[in-house]
């Protein structure tokens, strides 16, 4: 099993809702988050006052796929997350050793 | 005579019953008309009386109620939203429990120390504990509300006042100091204030005696002079709030802000139209001036921000807004719209680069820009006001000039030792006030509960539960 993490533009988890809809993966968790890489902040000036903004918002998608599957999730998410600009995010995969589902015990890629 | 008597000896008896029954009735109808002229005449100036009374308090009673709308939820919604997210509340409730305090104390002596005759500088004490001020009017003041409704109309102004100098050291004060802080500052300082331009035989009065006559139409002195310049002195005496200016103190939500800014707005016709203390025509004209002076200002300040910081910010836009409305409240009831327009626009201008650049150069944390743009924005109203008061709009010198552009430059200077005495009695009531509050109770919050934030350090309250 892999785990899949992704961050992404906020204003692109629709398409890439749907994009993984299309392959059939319907679970993962979402959460807003912030930071940056590359990219860094931008200024914003309050009665003078200038601010560097440098933690962006974000949002961060995870999501555990059989080992099989995880080369065309990554890629199908990578799609339809890119914009082609600085800021797009990035996408990061582990080795997961175990999983469970809390309802009836089922393990490994049964419990996805 | 004859032919009438001729025509109705030819009338049937049947005819001329009615002929008579009429003439019985006109000759009892003339009758009283003839010997009650007079009293039928006072009969008539009362209900006129009456008549002007009930339009005049409804308007007076309305804006009262705008007035106080300034207050809460108005500053304290422009205030709160300029904030951290952990002083929310403790910002607004500043604003708020002053809508309780200074009420008490109004009642108790603030009416009778502002607004009944005493020295030149202090009012006495004849309306202590608002006795006398009851239904009857005080032609002093306003012939034609009750006087009650002039008291409560001025409490108003005596909530707000202090209320805009919270923007000042806003994060950082301590609840029971800053409670201290108003209750005496409102004694010290805007009672005497508002007795030497309001009240009758105060120095500054224009038309009830005063030694040297300045125009004040809504409070120009007495309300932004004043708290703008308190703001100065309480931000350089509690110095920074903790990070200035290098940690991020961004405003927490700007939209609460454009919704106090635009309360503020609206409410600002009480407080300047209502100046006029009557519903006629002068309240009209105060209520044009303060609306174009506001559109004025608020694209002026938009404007410069644009050409200076490169962007046209909504922050700017309200700030802009609030400097019109401060700068052409003493000139309200005084000038003409052309004036009003010009009145604004300087105001936007000047008080952004004493926001942008000044401050940015001095470097003291007057964390809402209280000084900035009540202080600033009030000295230039009131010192504008003696170049554009004319007689057009306001004739209370029965025909005289009344300000540089009728030909009177005396009264300019007349409005500048208005602004000093302002000045002076602000900077030295507060520095004595802040070094008592100090003593009794210290002014600022230790850097633990600065860091918590005032919500739960002083109130133990959060403004946003998200989770529950």
């Amino acid at each position: 099993m892999k785990k899949i993490e992704a961050i992404i533009q906020p204003h692109k988890l629709e398409d890439v809702r749907e994009a993984l809809k299309g392959i059939g993966i319907d679970g993962m968790t979402v959460s807003e988050v912030r930071g940056h890489g590359r990219q860094k902040g931008h200024q914003e000036v309050y009665r003078g006052m200038e601010y560097t903004v440098d933690l962006l918002p974000k949002v961060k998608i995870e999501l555990v796929v059989p080992d099989a599957r995880c080369d065309e999730v990554v890629v199908s998410l990578t799609q339809a997350a890119r914009t082609g600009k600085i800021g797009d995010g990035k996408i990061f995969v582990f080795d997961v050793a175990e999983a469970v589902r809390i309802r009836n015990d089922d393990r490994g890629d049964a419990a996805l | 005579m004859t032919s009438f008597l001729k025509l109705v000896s030819q009338l049937t008896w049947r005819a001329r019953f009615p002929l008579f029954a009429i003439l019985l009735a006109v000759a009892a109808a003339a009758q009283p008309a003839g010997v009650d002229v007079s009293k039928r005449l006072d009969d008539l100036d009362k209900a006129a009386k009456s008549a002007q009374m009930a339009g005049d308090n409804a308007w007076m009673l309305t804006s009262s109620a705008l007035v106080l709308m300034m207050t809460g939820p108005g500053l304290a919604l422009f205030y709160c939203g300029l904030v951290r997210r952990k002083n929310v509340l403790g910002t607004m409730m500043h604003s708020f429990v002053l809508m309780a305090l200074v009420t008490i104390l109004w009642a108790v002596v603030g009416y009778s120390l502002a607004f009944s005759e005493g020295s030149p500088f202090l009012g006495g004490l004849r309306y202590l504990f608002l006795n006398g001020v009851g239904a009857d009017p005080n032609p002093d003041y306003a012939a034609t509300i009750p006087h009650q409704t002039y008291m409560v109309y001025q409490l108003m102004f005596a909530i707000i006042t202090p209320a805009l100098i919270s923007g000042a050291f806003a994060e950082r004060m301590k609840f029971s100091a800053m409670l201290l802080f108003m209750t005496l500052w409102t004694l010290i300082v805007y009672f005497p204030m508002a007795h030497m331009v309001w009240g009758k035989g105060g120095f500054l009065n224009g038309t009830l005696g005063g030694r040297v006559p300045a125009w004040d139409f809504a409070g120009g002195t007495v309300v932004h002079v004043t708290s703008g310049v308190s703001a100065l002195v309480c931000a350089l005496y509690l110095g920074k709030r903790l990070g200035y200016p290098n940690e991020s103190m961004r405003p927490h939500n700007l939209v609460l802000s454009v919704i106090g800014a635009s309360l503020l707005w609206v409410g600002w016709f009480g407080f300047n139209a209502g100046s006029a203390v009557a519903a006629g025509p002068l309240a009209t004209s105060a209520f044009v001036a303060t609306h174009f002076a506001t559109a004025a200002a608020a694209l002026a300040w938009m404007s410069a921000e644009w050409l200076v910081s490169k962007k046209p910010s909504v922050l700017g836009a309200i700030s802009g807004a609030v400097a019109g409305l401060v700068a052409i409240t003493p000139a309200s009831g005084f000038v003409k719209p052309m004036p009003a327009l010009l009145i604004g626009f300087t105001a936007g201008v000047v008080c952004f680069f004493m926001v942008s650049k000044v401050k940015q150069r001095f470097g003291y944390d007057d964390s809402l820009d209280v000084f900035g743009v009540h202080g600033i924005g009030g000295t230039l109203g009131a010192i504008m006001t003696g170049i554009f008061a004319t007689k057009e709009v306001n004739d209370l010198r029965m025909g005289k000039a009344m300000g540089l552009v009728d030909g009177d430059a005396g009264q300019v200077l007349n409005q500048i030792v208005a602004v000093l005495i302002a000045w002076g009695l602000a900077i030295a009531g507060t520095l004595i006030i802040l070094k008592i509050c100090d003593l009794v109770l210290g002014v600022r919050v230790d850097a633990q509960q600065e860091t918590q934030g005032l919500d739960l350090s002083m109130h133990g309250e959060e403004g946003y539960n998200f989770e529950s």
